[in-house]
């Protein structure tokens, strides 16, 4: 049996997009305007963030953080729950590159715009610089590595409050410490008034409805029940906002008849294509204690990538190593005198990387490595090697290397050694956070959506989320996804009122 | 009883396992039962289709080294089965590489998520962070640090985390 409700606005996912839509549009609700949000994921309690990776990487990303790609060569991690993939990021916190908002070519899309309101959030998160006196080893150590190269590596400003330093934060935050949407907005917006229901997954929308399946707690499982009981509803409502992330509205609108059809859905997808590289030092540093994200060296625009600090969890690190046997163990077991460097390439959008979903209407990501990502990915590898041996490491593990373990004794070799036909997809782990595109902003019939989110020839619906981003971003996008999702709410609100 | 994934092809799960981490040679009956149960409840969460795929792939896994005269992999010596494993992980086809790769995913799983395991490698990491450490941390409050930045200033030193 489907239950019928009725709201005026429905807001599909609660992460980066979504919360900001919610808490953005909230004020409506003391016109009468009843508002609703569908997440499919569950709503954690405080004090179901242990840290555990066992424990918490199941509960709180899609596929456990293992979801791959259509031919299996690439990990995609997203959230899965009540705040999206902001409980699970690190929160590192940057407005968009000027040149980047340029390139992407969408009318009355400005970066002073974007600028103005990534700044609003970034006041409304508590974004600042950890002090000097709370940074790890493993940062300093990177920040020092790339100063001797005469690389100027930049600190992230971070968007936490009462941080411990326990490095957990892509295990959702133990101390709350971190600010997502399920901190900030999507509390703010139901003070307010605005309704949010957990575990609530949007199957289908038809005209002005969203068809819903409400699933039951799983015995043992972390997470609140649903606030509705569990079973099948219509939610008919006057506008519907899609904020289900990139693979998720990109999904839904694919399996949706009245949209399924939009030219250009599903197109375009981008997802800074990551490794997790890892040196050795002689001696113990504190990694796996302090903020584990605190400096980045840009060289998108000169050779296409990124890199940043980090620190992961064993099975992760394990995971991520190419290879097996003893010297995997040997690398594992020198845990503490490891230091970690994430390479991300800024890769673009081309034809054969998108979204589409198999006959059961889940999402399928397609997506090849490109000439231009593979250099990129190898470039950045073989920079982070020179940061790592100037950093003083004892050895290093280059994924595109073979065998991937390099001693400092080959380091003036590194380009020999670390090159393109070493990398193989397949054998080598590659890793994906920053998923985007899919329901792309442009002009005309360029875009599935304009730069207010409305999706073209569909009046009532809206999308608001990183699936609007035209190509990829050269940097981490929260920030960005919370800005143009702030215009989006921006342009309902100036709908509504006509 | 419970039907698993594993059961027809335990032998040869074990010997890829203690093949790809060779700490799980020592596992004793019950380390073996933690680090399967891992494995079994990831592979829950999987389709079907999967499930089969995995239990097909280690059947070739045993099976394979057969046809080069050497024997079933789960009675080789541990030399021979990393051989047999290295010609899959660098396999040129696609299928094979990323058919190994889970697998060697999967035994990782199981065995670097528990509590014990990530303990033994020194893996410390704590809700309450710096305060867990203070012998070490936070580095000024200990007088000399190990390791300082090279440079004078950071953008705002004096913001407080
Ligand atoms: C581990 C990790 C670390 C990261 N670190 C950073 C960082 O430091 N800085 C940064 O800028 N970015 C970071 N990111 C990226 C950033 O978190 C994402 O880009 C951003 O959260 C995406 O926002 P979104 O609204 O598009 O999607 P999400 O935040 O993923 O939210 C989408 C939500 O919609 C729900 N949903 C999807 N489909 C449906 C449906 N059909 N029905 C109901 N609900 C649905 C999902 O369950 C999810 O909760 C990180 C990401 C990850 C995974
Ligand atoms: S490092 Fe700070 S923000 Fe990250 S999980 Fe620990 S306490 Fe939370």
């Amino acid at each position: 049996m489907t239950t019928t409700r009725e709201y005026d606005i429905v807001i599909v996912g609660s992460g980066a997009g979504g919360g900001t839509v919610a808490q953005a549009l909230a004020p409506m609700v003391a016109q009468g305007v009843r508002i609703l949000v569908l997440e499919q994921g569950p709503r954690l309690d405080d004090h179901e963030f242990t840290g555990r990776e066992d424990e918490m990487a199941p509960s709180l990303y899609e596929d456990g953080g293992g979801f791959l790609t259509a031919d299996g060569t690439m990990t995609l991690a997203f959230g899965r729950l009540y705040g999206g993939s902001t409980v699970v990021y690190t929160g590192t916190s940057l407005v968009a590159p000027e040149h980047v908002i340029r390139s992407w070519c969408v009318p009355g899309l400005e970066h002073a715009d974007l600028q103005r309101r990534s700044e609003k959030y970034m006041a409304q998160n508590q974004v600042h610089y950890l002090p000097r006196v709370l940074l790890n080893e493993n940062n300093k150590l990177f920040f020092n590595g790339c100063h001797r190269l005469g690389f100027r590596a930049e600190q992230f400003p971070l968007n936490l409050d009462g941080c411990k330093g326990s490095s957990l934060c892509n295990l959702g935050c133990p101390n709350a410490a971190k600010m997502g949407t399920h901190r900030v907005q999507l509390p703010e917006a139901e003070r307010q008034g605005v309704e949010v229901v957990s575990r609530a997954e949007v199957l289908r929308l038809e005209e002005r409805a969203a068809f819903v399946r409400v699933h039951e707690k799983t015995p043992g499982g972390k997470g609140r029940p649903s606030e509705w009981a569990p079973g099948e509803y219509e939610v008919k409502a006057r506008m519907i906002i899609s904020c289900g992330g990139s693979v998720g509205t990109s999904a839904l609108l694919l399996r949706s008849p009245v949209t399924a059809g939009l030219s250009g859905l599903g197109a375009g997808f981008t997802c800074h294509p990551a490794h997790i590289l890892v040196a050795e030092h002689d001696h113990e540093i504190t990694n796996d204690v302090g903020h584990p994200k605190s400096y980045y060296l840009d060289r998108a625009t000169e050779e296409g990538f990124v890199l940043e600090t980090c620190m992961y969890f064993p099975f992760t690190t394990a995971k991520n190593l190419t290879g097996f046997g003893a010297e995997h163990s040997a690398l594992m077991h020198a845990y503490r005198r490891l230091q970690m460097i994430h390479v991300l390439a800024c890769d673009k959008a081309v034809p054969e990387n998108r979204i589409t979903v198999d006959r059961s209407g889940k999402a399928v990501v397609h997506y090849t490595f490109t000439n231009a990502v593979v250099k990129s990915m190898v470039a950045a590898t073989r920079t982070s090697a020179r940061i790592f041996f100037a950093a003083g490491a004892r050895r290093v593990h280059a994924p595109s290397a073979d065998p991937p373990l390099i001693d400092r004794q080959s380091a003036y070799r590194l380009d020999d050694l670390i090159t393109e036909a070493h990398f193989l997809p397949g054998r080598i782990s590659v890793s994906a956070a920053h998923l985007m595109g899919g329901c792309a902003m442009g002009a005309d019939s360029a875009g599935v959506t304009d730069s207010r989110g409305r999706v073209r020839d569909v009046p009532w619906l809206r999308v608001a989320d990183s699936s609007l981003f035209p190509d990829s971003l050269e940097i981490n996008p929260y920030l960005t996804i919370m800005a143009l999702a702030d215009r989006v709410a921006e342009g309902v609100q100036i709908d509504w009122r006509h | 009883m419970t039907v698993t994934v594993l059961e027809p092809v335990r032998a040869t799960f074990r010997a890829v396992a203690a093949t790809v981490v060779p700490e799980t040679h020592a596992l004793d009956t019950d380390g073996w039962a933690t680090l399967e149960s891992a494995v079994e409840r990831a592979l829950a969460a999987r389709p079907e289709r999967v499930r089969a795929q995995l239990v097909t792939f280690l059947r070739l896994i045993e099976y394979l080294p057969i046809a080069r005269v050497v024997g079933r992999f789960s009675r080789l010596d541990a030399s021979r089965r990393t051989l047999v494993l290295r010609r899959l992980e660098k396999s040129p086809i696609l299928l094979i590489r990323r058919g190994f790769w889970g697998l060697r995913t999967l035994v990782m799983l199981g065995y670097y998520t528990q509590p014990e395991v990530q303990a033994a490698i020194g893996y410390r990491a704590h809700p309450d962070g710096w305060a867990t450490r203070r012998r070490l941390a936070p580095p000024e409050s200990r007088g000399t640090p190990l390791i300082t930045l090279e440079v004078p200033r950071l953008p705002d030193d004096s913001t407080t985390g």
